[in-house]
């Protein structure tokens, strides 16, 4: 078992793996914008109780709660332009996956925090004369999204790490090159550390801001 | 508007599934005319006071607003309401709940000008002016740039009072506004709202505060599982009550007086 760890194959593509770190910043960056973004109308129509906004809202939720990831970007990668008249690409095939996944998962965020609201809340805003809207956007939002908040930042911490499957359909982010650099260079140990490595140091900051988070909430409480 | 209707009500019921919790209730409100509500709990007097301002759906019976009938008839006696027309209603009756529901991300000034930023869309600096008068009306002008949190339960209560009068309601409902008070902090409650009453307000109080609906109220009503019992007079209703439970609910409430 004596393996003599070498370091510098990987340290002379480092040039690739930066080319991998963009990759996967910018596929992390599209997804949050996306997953959480579409996340709050889904999970605004999941509150609904028109059911012409809940049943489509909880069909989405449900199928993409249900299907993993994975199969999610082969089909959107390999599948959908079968059905339609255009490619996608591995940025958008992988975009597509994560970030509907992720909004399914966020709806539930978004709509469990609405919920914990006190009904009171509501009551003072209709008191005044406030549509639901309003009310939503000035009362119950601002108040929730605090509480979501330690919820919001573990999802963004998941969709950092699903942005690995990206490598699935050859889309260029850190796995990606990690796997490039292993194949060339006969170097697995060391090229799947380091990309290992590249992932903690981006991640363990993330985590720890959730931690303080958590904690700030438990305080103002 | 001094003794014109401002609020009829006729037939109005409220049920929950099977619970009738209002059964046909008439009430005429005239402008300046101070109401005060009484019954034992359950007996509909929230419900009631909820309905007026549309917090709650009447299941039956309709509701005048200054002559005009809210909502409009579907089949007989089921009304439907726009929601635009009861953000409206809820404009022109303020109310005031038992937990005070104020904002509690915003100062005290923020929960008084929200709705005339919100609602009336006024601008800031004259929001800021407005809302200014009426915390100093309640006398909280030393407080508005601190939390709820920050403010004690009868601070905040009349904060809350202070942000429903800076719409100008017409009709001011409170919903047992000193019921979730320690004793100590009911007394500058009342007097903020007793203080309203000398200006001609309009208002109906739910309470269980017998002494001072007795001072406060110009006419008192007696509600019992969901119908009007008995109304009229404080000195009629409290002092010479005609119905067995209302003589019973008064001894109830007045046991340790001394």
């Amino acid at each position: 078992m004596g393996h003599h760890w070498d370091f510098a194959s990987v340290l002379a593509n480092s040039d690739a793996l930066l080319v991998g770190a963009a990759g996967t910043l910018r596929i992390f960056a599209i997804c949050l914008v996306l997953g959480l973004g579409l996340g709050l109308p889904v999970g605004l129509a999941r509150y609904a109780r028109a059911k012409w906004a809940y049943l489509p809202a909880t069909a989405f939720v449900e199928f993409f709660r249900n299907t993993p990831v994975l199969v999610q970007i082969l089909w959107f990668y390999f599948a959908l332009p079968i059905l339609l008249p255009f490619e996608t690409s591995p940025l958008a095939a992988a975009s597509l996956g994560i970030s509907l996944n992720s909004a399914a998962f966020s709806a539930e965020i978004y709509r469990g925090g609405i919920q914990s609201i006190e009904p009171g809340q509501w009551d003072g805003a209709r008191a005044l004369g406030m549509s639901f809207s309003q009310a939503m956007r000035r009362i119950i939002l601002p108040q929730a999204i605090k509480r979501m908040l330690p919820a919001l930042t573990n999802r963004a911490i998941e969709i950092f790490k699903m942005s690995t499957l990206a490598s699935t359909v050859a889309y260029v982010e850190l796995l990606q090159q990690g796997k490039l650099i292993a194949s060339l260079n006969f170097n697995p140990i060391e090229a799947y550390t380091t990309v290992a490595a590249i992932f903690f140091a981006f991640l363990w900051p993330l985590v720890q801001a959730t931690y303080l988070l958590e904690r700030r909430m438990r305080r103002d409480e | 508007m001094n003794g014109a209707l401002l609020l009829r009500v006729r037939g109005l019921s409220k049920r929950f599934g099977a619970n009738e919790v209002l059964r046909e209730i008439d009430l005429d409100v005239r402008g300046a005319e101070r109401i005060a509500i009484l019954g034992a709990s359950g007996s509909g007097k929230s419900t009631l006071l909820r309905c007026l301002n549309f917090m709650e759906l009447p299941t039956g019976g309709v509701i005048e607003l200054d002559g005009k009938a809210l909502g409009r008839e579907r089949r007989p006696s089921e009304r439907v309401y726009r929601e635009s027309e009861l953000t409206q209603v809820r404009q022109r009756v303020g109310m005031v709940f038992q937990q005070f529901n104020l904002f509690p991300h915003m100062t005290a000034i923020g929960n008084v000008m929200e709705g005339l930023r919100t609602v009336r869309r006024m601008p800031a600096a004259e929001a800021r002016r407005r809302a200014d008068k009426e915390l100093a009306r309640v006398g909280l002008a030393d407080k508005a740039s601190q939390y709820p949190a920050h403010l004690s339960g009868g601070q905040r209560q009349r904060v809350a009072i202070a942000r429903a009068l800076a719409m100008d309601p017409e009709l001011l409902l409170f919903d047992e506004p000193t019921s979730a008070l320690d004793p100590e902090l009911v007394g500058e409650v009342l007097t903020v709202i007793r203080a309203l009453a000398e200006e001609g307000r309009t208002m109906l109080l739910v309470t269980h505060e017998l002494g001072f609906a007795y001072h406060f109220a110009t006419r008192v009503i007696f509600l019992a599982e969901g119908r009007i019992l008995e109304a009229g007079t404080p000195d009629a209703i409290l002092k010479h009550p005609s119905e067995e439970r209302t003589r019973a609910f008064i001894a109830s409430h007045r046991q340790f007086t001394f």
